[in-house]
């Protein structure tokens, strides 16, 4: 190294004009970064959070007519807490997307095992098969399960055809199970994708191990298999959970008046019941309640995998 | 700075967050010079490249390429190309639209940049290339698509990261062979990246041997490996046989050192440290395999030492040794040439004596 | 890859769930072409003879044709916006090392997993209590703006990682700036992508129900006028006529842009855990 260098050099040429901004772009990644993350982040942040305060504040307010009282009120929140009503449908909804969610990810283990662990050739194949029937409308899935499991829907109708049964199945239709089932059907990509993912990245030579050392099929599946893509049975549990919950047009088509949900109050508050502030408490309530079940879910989870490895 | 110093990095500094890639560097290279940076990965060479090409930003001090200070220089206004470790040829475009992309902002005529073109795959010995696509050619003519990509903007630097670490062995050594042809036929000013201590020693003028974001040594290849300046570049180029020693007394030019397992001998001060060695210092005595010579019988020579022959490797045109010595934990690396068939061969266990010149000697400090 | 090695060997049992899953997967929504040719106004079993009189009935309505383009429309301005906006998001999250990364990212993507009807009602409260902005099909494709920028992203995103920054970096270093790099070199490498977060966000903003339920004003999209259709009971042949037509719509653009993508494997990026 020679010490010469760290004499003074003799003043430099001026350097090309460059200005302030694309002095900053070329310097700092951060900032490039969010030049070039600003147009997406932005709509984003004024399309979320700014509704997201409006609804917080409205939802401190009282209806007077068509028209707000803009006076300062926990009466909303009161109301939630003590009318039976709110707590039942809230009760409901969590109830009705849990049991949803726990038979998508129990239904769609396999799915994704299979194609994780048997599937060899032509995978992208199935997984588009299997995740194709999400990107079609939403309205129209639910719909179809109005036509299978109607009154006189496809099933009902074709066990009288088949002279099994003398009279429509009533709980087929507007019942929470009816909603369950819907509900299940129609997020299964949302399950499939996590799981598939977190079981394609095992290696396959630990199972191998596992068989080496002495497991059976089983044993290697609860020891090795299940704990290994517990990630994505908790990705696909909340990605279910989380939409499911708040939900209205599946139990709005087959849910009837036992399976209405709080997703179909919310919408009420907004259509015909005219109580814009409720629906406003309700939706905060309700994102809450998600929150801190998601949080408590990841928290619990995060502790028996600590404890088992 | 010296007079012919064409690009200078005075006192770079980089941080990545509160990790620091680049100690404090400052270096100069002179014009129409082979340069490379070697090191391990990690020892921040493909930072200081990557600054000289404007992809990072020194945290601190100023890199000039030609007079001109670089910092508010974004990449595409340097006077610089590149010649990337994966070539980084596009994809979508064919050979000659990918040699002709720089070529864009000169709009010079269609047919003078075809001929400019042209001339460029000849000199990479590819004529006739231009309509292959990119998917179709083997590592070795990415790798001179690279090249002709970046020469045919006649840069006033080119800066190559690695380029032939993706070739096979045969590949690479005739290709170090062509770019140090390449480099002398264009004269362009070159700095070159590798970890490869044998390929920057084959096509170097000079090399600065970096390690932990600092420049440990910049020297021409002999000077390197006759003159480490520490132990780590000594062992980074090269094997390198250390022995503890305590310096007995100092007398001009020599200096004379008890060392451990060698006995008392004398070395030359050496002139590439600058910390000159004292009576009483601790220091690190250090001799190259090949500049020890084994004999069967007690040699008539100034400097030598008795030991066993404990291992043994017959390579073809060299033989290696493992000496096992009186009065040392460690044993002693021997490289001798085979250059009588058969004969100098010394069997596993045989008692062997070793000799050596004093200049042979090198003295470091012992940390 | 041998497929006989000892973990891999085929299992009879899950082979026949696999097949029975994709059976129950598709079968109702196959129910809706099946019955949009039968002969009755019933949807029931045994079927009645085949017609195609309820497509008839179908191309003789105005408002059948007034919400396909409302629709058309809305998609299409949605699916541009949203994939110009995906293409910087997916670049920067994929490209740069910048402060705040992961919770960005989950805010990005947020809109994929928080109950649309949240959306809904709080657009609804921006729009009609802070801005006063009449509903319209605007305001309708600001809803799906939400929900289709995230699409987009996580569509752009395997693009992105699929191919070297250092291709990006040979252009800028072969004299070319940002803008002329973007059109000369990143735009090719990503143009299956972007053609498939087109037709994508076409059709997630095309069938979009849940958001445009509450942002609607007086001109129904597709989705919406199906809606109001469902409550008479004489509309449903027409209605399955509709959506069959829909889905089918649906099933070809999306196969299209999951073919012309389909060198990205949509699943190996983090888009899909983080969401």
């Amino acid at each position: 190294m020679t010490d010469q260098s760290a004499l003074a050099r003799p003043a430099a040429q001026t350097p090309p004009q460059v200005n302030w901004f694309s002095r900053k772009i070329h310097k700092s990644e951060t900032f490039r970064a969010y030049a070039v993350l600003s147009p997406a982040l932005l709509f984003l942040g004024f399309a979320i959070l700014i509704p997201f305060a409006i609804l917080v504040v409205l939802s401190f307010w009282t209806p007077v007519g068509f028209d707000f009282n803009r006076e300062f009120t926990l009466k909303n929140y009161r109301d939630i807490m003590e009318r039976p009503i709110y707590g039942t449908l809230l009760w409901r909804s969590l109830w009705i997307s849990t049991m949803a969610t726990v038979f998508t990810v129990l239904l769609c283990y396999p799915m994704a095992y299979y194609v994780a662990f048997h599937v060899h050739r032509n995978k992208m194949v199935w997984i588009v098969l299997m995740t194709l029937p999400f990107w079609t409308s939403y309205l129209l899935r639910v719909f179809a399960w109005k036509v299978v499991l109607g009154y006189e829907g496809v099933i009902n109708s074709g066990l009288i055809w088949v002279g099994w049964i003398e009279e429509p199945l009533k709980f087929l239709l507007y019942s929470p199970s009816a909603v369950i089932i819907t509900l299940a059907h129609a997020w299964a990509a949302f399950a499939i994708l996590p799981l598939y993912v977190s079981l394609e990245k095992i290696d396959k030579s630990l199972l191998e191990a596992a068989t080496d050392l002495g497991d059976g099929p089983m044993r290697r599946f609860f020891r090795i298999t299940l704990p290994l893509s517990l990630p994505g049975v908790i990705s696909a549990s909340i990605l279910i959970f989380i939409p499911t919950t708040g939900d209205y047009i599946t139990p709005a088509l087959l849910g009837g008046p036992n399976g209405m949900m709080i997703g179909n109050l919310i919408q009420m508050q907004f259509g015909p019941t005219n109580n814009w502030p409720m629906g406003a408490a309700l939706a905060i309530v309700l994102m809450l309640t998600i929150a801190a079940i998601c949080a408590a879910f990841i928290l619990i989870t995060f502790f028996v995998r600590k404890r088992i490895t | 700075m010296s007079d012919d110093s064409y690009i200078s990095i005075q006192n770079v500094q980089k941080y990545f967050g509160s990790f620091c890639a680049i100690e404090n560097i400052s270096m100069d290279i002179a014009h129409g010079e082979f340069f490379s940076l070697l090191g391990a990965s990690g020892c921040g060479k493909t930072t200081l490249l990557r600054m000289l090409a404007g992809f990072e930003s020194p945290t601190k001090g100023e890199i000039f390429i030609d007079n001109q200070p670089m910092s508010d220089v974004p990449p595409h206004y340097r006077p610089v190309n590149m010649v990337f470790q994966s070539y980084a040829i596009f994809p979508h475009l064919n050979v000659h639209d990918n040699i002709a992309y720089g070529l864009r902002k000169r709009k010079l005529p269609k047919a003078k940049v075809t001929e400019m073109v042209d001339e460029m795959l000849n000199l990479i010995s590819l004529p006739d290339y231009g309509n292959r696509k990119a998917n179709e050619l083997s590592g070795g003519q990415r790798q001179r698509i690279a090249l002709a990509r970046a020469l045919i903007l006649r840069p006033k630097v080119l800066l190559l990261d690695e380029p032939l670490g993706a070739l096979d062995k045969q590949l690479r050594e005739q290709m170090q062979l062509e770019l140090r042809q390449l480099q002398r036929t264009v004269g362009i000013t070159f700095v070159f990246v590798t970890h490869d201590q044998e390929e920057a020693m084959t096509l170097s003028d000079r090399i600065a041997v970096m390690a932990d974001g600092e420049v440990m040594q910049l020297d021409t290849p002999i000077g390197l490996y006759e003159r480490p300046v520490n132990r780590k570049v000594a062992s980074f180029i090269g094997t390198m046989n250390f022995f503890d020693g305590v310096v007995a007394d100092e007398a001009g030019e020599t200096l004379k050192i008890e060392a451990q397992g060698l006995g008392p001998i004398t070395a030359p001060a050496n002139p590439s440290n600058k910390a000159g060695f004292y009576k009483g210092d601790k220091v690190q005595v250090a001799i190259r395999p090949e500049k020890l010579v084994l004999s069967a019988q007690k040699p008539d020579a100034a400097f030598a030492a008795s030991g066993r022959v404990q291992n043994m490797a017959y390579l073809g045109e060299r033989s290696h040794y493992l000496i096992e010595m009186d009065g040392l934990d460690k044993h002693v690396a021997v490289s001798s040439q085979n250059l009588v068939p058969g004969a100098s061969l010394f069997e596993m266990g045989s008692d062997v004596w070793i000799n050596w010149q004093s200049d042979a000697v090198v003295v470091l400090e012992r940390n | 890859m041998s497929t006989d090695s000892y973990i891999n060997r085929p299992n009879r049992p899950l082979q026949v769930y696999a097949l029975i899953f994709l059976i129950v997967l598709y079968l109702p929504i196959l129910f809706l072409p099946l019955f949009s040719f039968n002969d009755s106004i019933y949807v029931r079993f045994p079927m009645q003879g085949f017609t195609v009189q309820w497509y008839y009935d179908l191309m003789a309505r105005s408002a059948v044709w007034a919400a396909l383009m409302n629709s058309v429309k809305v998609g299409v301005a949605v699916s541009i916006v949203s994939t110009v906006l995906g293409i910087f998001a997916a670049k920067a999250i994929t490209r740069y090392r910048f402060f705040g990364k992961e919770p960005i990212v989950i805010f990005i993507m947020l809109p994929l997993v928080v109950p649309l009807i949240i959306f809904g009602v709080a657009l609804l409260v921006l729009f009609a209590q802070l801005l006063g902005v009449p509903l319209s099909l605007y305001t309708v494709a600001f809803g799906h703006l939400i929900l289709c920028i995230p699409f987009s992203t996580a569509v752009l995103m395997p693009r992105f990682e699929g191919f070297d920054p250092a291709i990006e970096e040979a252009s800028a270093d072969l004299g070319e700036n940002a803008w002329w790099t973007f059109w000369r070199v990143t735009f090719p490498m990503i143009l299956p992508g972007v053609v498939a977060s087109l037709l994508l966000c076409f059709t997630v903003s095309f069938d979009e129900f849940i958001m445009a339920f509450f942002l609607t004003g007086t001109d129904a999209t597709l989705p919406m006028y199906i809606w109001g259709q469902l409550r008479f009971p004489q509309q449903f042949p027409s209605v399955l006529a509709l959506s069959s037509l829909v889905i089918i719509g649906s099933f070809i653009i999306v196969l299209l842009g999951l073919w012309i993508n389909r060198d990205a494997d949509m699943t190996k990026t983090k888009a899909g855990t983080d969401a």
